[in-house]
């Protein structure tokens, strides 16, 4: 081996035992600074005739090359080992749980009106509202139930002290009427009324209280009038929405006689689940039917030209349904824990 | 209505299994609430006669008897109370199946005993267990239980919805299923009474508007002591009514049967002849339930010349109720308008058979059959002398006939039926029509009062010929977009916001205490419940705080140390000029309540009490981008130096503040929330956004620290700076508030960053310095600030 051979083999073996940048530097300087050995020997050339200096430059500059591509690459190998350790020293329990607020919830009931109102205005519904406390014409003398009548024993009204003619109101149907007085009157110069289409959820109010019963809970009417709706018509928008809103075809949907005195023909709606765990039971789950004649009338509208059906569904069943809650009286009863889980 | 299959059938027998009879009724608007066996499915039992008891050598309570099944004597060990030689009782045999047991010869105590005597509840019959089911003595020793008392049978109990009035009895449940089945119908015959006396009791129906027609004869010489025969003790039974003496039995079975209510008077104890007419003011009344009740002048009644006798068409008197004692009786049938018997039973908080059919309708064709038929049953039974029936019309119902255009019910259920099927339908229903052109003219029997217009001979067809088998198809109807108000967002977004922003939703009752209403909103003038379900729950709340408030209680009784809840809901009060409903103001309000740490228990950051400026970031999330202003309020919830009002655009939207100390404790909530409340209206407009062009030259900030007075509000030295900024300023925003050390005790130091720009050219320092000075001249003349060095 010639003697660069074995001065860069030198170097070589003492930068890699260099533990550090500050050594490396001290190191460099013993054969590249300015009294360095190959610095040294490049100064020595002068001493050599012209062709001895030319081979003998050549020879000692890629020595050098050599030198200070280990310089570089030791360099780099202690900046990596650097690096490394600064970011082995930065690392976190990625595993910790993220800060910050936490976030709430809905309540189970409104995630179903929404769902609801998502799927009617998807068929160009609009969404009305009335009031709670209503007058007797709207809640039962306009939608053909004047005082006395037995279907008003179907209610168990909440009325008010020192007022005879208003009560809280027992269904959202109330709100039919409120909408189409508007609409006529909006409409009353045209020549063909624009169809209504709208659905009315809100909180209506019964005396009655248990398991199945709250005497608050909520209502979504629906009412479609045009020139044109039918019975068939109805059953296809109620039973559509069933299979949207439980999202699934394996439910069975059946419409049975019934009688409201504000619809004509009037039928009560039952659902089945074909699995889970009320699989094959008949579930009552709505009423409807088509708008009676009297109630269009009420409102102004030409039932001879007119017709329209109208629903009524129970939002707090369809939520104990979709959710498998069994007792009414959660909703009611502001609890955090049961209330969280509908996030 | 309650009844047994076994009766309907004895009137129309399709050949179809209890199920689908039952499934046939209930889709046809007979809703079957409940089927039920007459008995349990056992076998073996027979009746038997015990012959002699005698006790048990080991057992007190046990006897040892010898029992007569209708072979050899058996000897039964028996441990009922009530056994004893001679009496005729159910026997199971070895070998019987009952539920839960199968009947072996088997030792008890060590005395053999080869059989069971059984009681009532272990045949499944009632849950009578007192003792042994004692039998008739007549009845046949050897025979089958299951056929002696006619126990296979099933009880159908059906709701009835109010139009329906007709199927409150047998005959119409029976019309309805030959309708449906097309089986034949066959109705009991009913005899006419021969008349062998001529006596009549003179009735004077008086008012025409409380009964169209009143029909009764008089029958004299009847055993009021006569047993009612088994088969009609069972079939009112299996109606849900106890047998009482066979007078009241006649009554009731004919009401059951025809749907025609009826009353039997002890004709002795009338006093001259009978008033129908309307109650006189005052008039009192002992009911047959002993209830007594004061009459109102719309309260019609049968009186007689000594005063009234029965609440007409509800119930009747004491007064001339039948006893065991009774010879002479008068049957009467009425037709009682519905509308003059509406709503009375309910008025003195109770209901009657008879009330609730006659409010409803009942056929008034059939008041002489009804008399004809309890007084057949009478004669049968008690045997008697029948005078003439007299039968008074004073006002019967109209029943116009109503025309049935097929088009329109092809209309009206999206099916068309042809003409022969609309016939044969009709037909089927015993609906008597005639054509006229296309049309068909349907005259509505006296038993439906529920065939007025068009539509309900449409909801006919559409029963009769099955809601399944009306086509279910999606609705067709012309497109067009809905207005989508860019200005304008829906509740909902609200909700998400709050939701977001670590609130849950809750709903609570909208009736409070009353005592809320005065700590929450020192309201002493709620709008009252007339009929609350609870004294908790009487007024109606003008405020949602006291149900969040509530709402902590609730979860911190449960263990939660955190609760952030919100709703959106109506309040209420009294308003005279409010609409729609005048009197009534009934608010949207949205209110939130966050109590406990500001952010849930977590590692890394020191948990502090949740405060005003927490909510505070909450109500200007929920009314970004726009700004509301908060100014101290007195608010009867709310710590009067930690609230405030909130208002918008110069409205007073709602209040923002932490829950006052003493509301804290009478509520025990350990420590105070901050909750607000808002108007929801309000909230729902949402500004649309306005381009504005953006400025190329440079801006210039600077800031300056102004001391004050330590009352004074930022909000109003925020105000008044921006208000007589100059038009270079761009933004004036409140960075920093400091007081203490390095500051007298009565004052605090505000630090403001001023951003000035110009659209078109550099600013010079002078104008910049010229700017900043007038602001800090203004703070001093109107506040009495300083610049702090």
């Amino acid at each position: 081996m010639s003697d660069l051979e074995a001065l860069v083999s030198q170097a070589e073996s003492d930068f890699s035992a260099a533990a550090d940048a500050v050594v490396l530097e001290q190191v460099k300087a013993r054969y590249l600074g300015k009294s360095g050995s190959l610095t040294e020997l490049l100064k020595g050339l002068g001493k050599l005739d012209p062709e001895a200096r030319k081979e003998a430059g050549a020879a000692i500059n890629v020595a050098k090359q050599k030198v200070e591509a280990a310089l570089e690459a030791r360099r780099d190998a202690l900046r990596r080992a650097a690096l490394e350790a600064r970011l082995a020293e930065e690392a976190l329990d990625v595993t910790l749980p993220g800060r910050g607020r936490s976030r709430g919830g809905l309540h189970p009931v409104s995630r179903t009106l929404e769902r609801i109102e998502t799927l009617f205005r998807g068929i160009g519904f609009d969404v009305a509202d009335g009031p709670e406390i209503e007058t007797d014409f709207h809640n039962f003398t306009a939608l053909n139930t004047p005082e006395n009548h037995p279907a008003r024993s179907m209610h168990d009204t909440f009325y008010l002290e020192g007022a005879s003619d208003v009560m809280l109101r027992t269904h959202t149907s109330p709100i039919q009427v409120r909408y189409m007085q508007a609409h006529v009157a909006r409409h009353a110069g045209a020549d063909v009324m624009p169809e209504i289409r709208i659905i009315a959820p809100g909180r209506v109010y019964r005396v009655d209280s248990d398991a199945t019963h709250s005497p608050m809970f909520h209502q979504v009417e629906g009412l479609w009038v045009g020139e044109s709706v039918s019975f068939a018509d109805l059953k296809g928008v109620v039973s559509d929405f069933l299979h949207r809103f439980f999202e699934t075809d394996q439910l069975d949907v059946r419409f049975r006689p019934s009688f409201f005195p504000f619809t004509e023909p009037s039928a009560e709606i039952d659902v089945a689940f074909m699995s889970g765990p009320l699989a094959g039971r008949w579930l009552e789950i709505a009423g409807c039917g088509m708008v009676h004649p009297n109630v269009l009338g009420h409102c102004g509208i030409d039932a001879e030209r007119y017709t329209g059906f109208a629903f009524g569904f129970g939002p707090d069943r369809l939520t104990m349904l979709r959710y498998g809650i069994n007792d009414l009286r959660l909703f009611y009863d502001g609890d955090v824990r049961f209330l969280s889980q509908f996030r | 209505m309650q009844f047994s299959e076994k009766w309907l059938r004895s009137f129309v027998d399709p050949e179809i299994d209890t199920a689908a009879l039952s499934h046939l009724l209930t889709m046809a608007g007979l809703e079957v609430e409940e089927l039920d066996p007459a008995a349990a499915p056992f076998t073996g039992v027979v009746v038997a006669e015990v012959l002699s008891v005698a006790p048990h050598p080991d057992a007190d309570r046990l006897r040892v008897c010898q029992v007569n099944a209708g072979g050899e004597p058996l000897q039964i060990v028996c441990g009922a109370p009530n056994v004893a030689a001679g009496m005729k009782v159910p026997c199971a045999t070895v070998g019987a199946k009952l539920p839960g047991i199968d009947i072996k010869r088997a030792k008890l105590r060590g005395v053999e005993s080869s059989g069971m005597l059984c009681s009532a509840r272990e045949l499944g019959i009632s849950e009578e267990a007192s003792g042994l089911l004692a039998l008739p003595a007549d009845a046949p020793v050897g025979t089958s239980i299951r056929e002696y008392l006619d126990l296979d049978d099933n009880v159908f109990v059906i709701k009835l919805t109010p139009n329906r009035a007709d199927c409150f009895g047998m005959t119409g449940i029976a019309r309805e299923v030959a309708a449906l089945t097309g089986a034949p119908l066959s109705l009991p015959t009913i005899a006419t009474a021969p008349v062998s006396i001529a006596d009549v009791l003179p009735v004077k129906v008086e008012h025409a508007d409380l009964c169209g027609r009143f029909s009764g004869r008089v029958i004299r010489g009847v055993n009021a002591r006569a047993a009612t025969p088994d088969w009609m003790k069972r079939r009112l039974e299996r109606a849900g009514m106890r047998s009482i003496s066979v007078l009241v039995d006649i009554s009731n079975y004919v009401m059951l049967e025809m749907n025609r209510p009826n009353h039997v008077f002890d004709l002795d104890r009338v006093q001259g002849g009978l008033h129908v007419r309307w109650a006189k003011a005052g008039e009192k009344l002992v009911l047959l339930n002993e209830q007594t009740i004061e009459l109102t002048t719309d309260c019609g009644v049968i009186a007689d010349d000594a005063g009234v006798e029965s609440f007409a068409g509800i119930m009747g008197g004491a007064s001339t109720s039948c006893t065991d004692d009774t010879r002479d009786v008068y049957v009467e049938a009425a037709f009682w308008l519905p509308d003059a018997i509406q709503g009375r039973a309910r008025r003195y908080a109770f209901s009657s058979e008879a009330a609730h059919r006659f409010e409803r309708g009942v056929d008034f064709a059939d008041t002489v059959a009804g008399v004809e038929r309890v007084s057949q049953l009478i004669l049968e039974l008690c045997g008697g002398q029948a005078g003439p029936v007299d039968d008074q019309i004073t006002a019967l119902p109209s029943r116009d006939p109503v025309r049935l255009r097929p088009a329109r019910a092809a209309r009206v259920l999206g099916i068309r039926f042809s003409d022969d099927q609309i016939a044969a339908l009709l037909g089927r229903l015993g609906l008597a029509f005639s054509r006229d052109g296309s049309d068909f003219i349907v005259q509505p029997p006296s038993w439906r009062f529920d065939l007025r217009i068009e539509e309900d001979l449409i909801e006919e067809l559409a029963r009769l010929h099955g809601y399944d088998n009306i086509p279910t198809v999606p609705p067709v109807g012309r497109l067009a977009m809905p207005a989508l108000p860019e200005a304008r967002r829906g509740a909902f977004a609200l909700r998400h916001l709050l939701a977001d922003r670590d609130y849950q939703e809750v709903i609570n009752f909208a009736f409070v205490e009353r005592r809320w209403e005065s700590d929450f909103a020192g309201n002493e003038a709620p709008v009252v419940l007339a009929n609350p379900i609870a004294s908790q729950m009487s007024v109606m709340r003008s405020t949602l705080i006291g149900g969040l408030v509530d709402n902590v209680a609730t979860n911190r009784r449960r263990q939660t140390e955190r609760v952030r809840v919100f709703e959106i809901g109506r309040c209420f009060a009294k308003d005279a000029g409010a609409q729609p409903v005048a009197g009534y103001a009934q608010t949207l309000r949205i209110a939130a309540l966050a109590w406990g740490g500001d952010s849930a228990e977590q590692w890394g950051v020191a948990t502090r009490a949740v405060d005003f400026f927490d909510v505070k970031a909450d109500v200007e999330a929920l009314l970004w981008p726009r700004q509301a202003t908060f100014a101290v309020a007195r608010h009867p919830a709310l710590h009067p130096g930690r609230s405030a009002s909130v208002s918008l655009d110069g409205h007073v939207i709602g209040c923002i503040g932490e829950l006052h100390p003493e509301l804290v404790q009478r509520y025990e909530l350990g420590s105070a929330p901050v909750l607000f409340e808002l108007d929801l209206e309000p909230l729902l407009e949402v500004p649309m956004p306005a381009h504005r062009t953006l400025s190329r030259q440079p801006s210039v900030r600077r800031d300056i620290a102004l001391l004050l007075p330590r009352s004074t509000a930022a909000s109003a030295v925020l105000d008044g700076l921006r208000s007589v900024a100059p038009g270079i300023v761009q933004e004036i925003a409140l960075f920093d508030l400091y007081q203490g050390k390095g500051i007298a005790d009565t004052e605090k130091s505000f630090a403001f960053r001023i951003l000035m720009q110009d659209t078109e050219r550099t600013l010079a320092d002078a104008e910049v310095d010229a700017a900043v000075q007038e602001l800090v001249s203004y703070a001093q003349r109107e506040f009495g600030a300083r610049l702090r060095a």
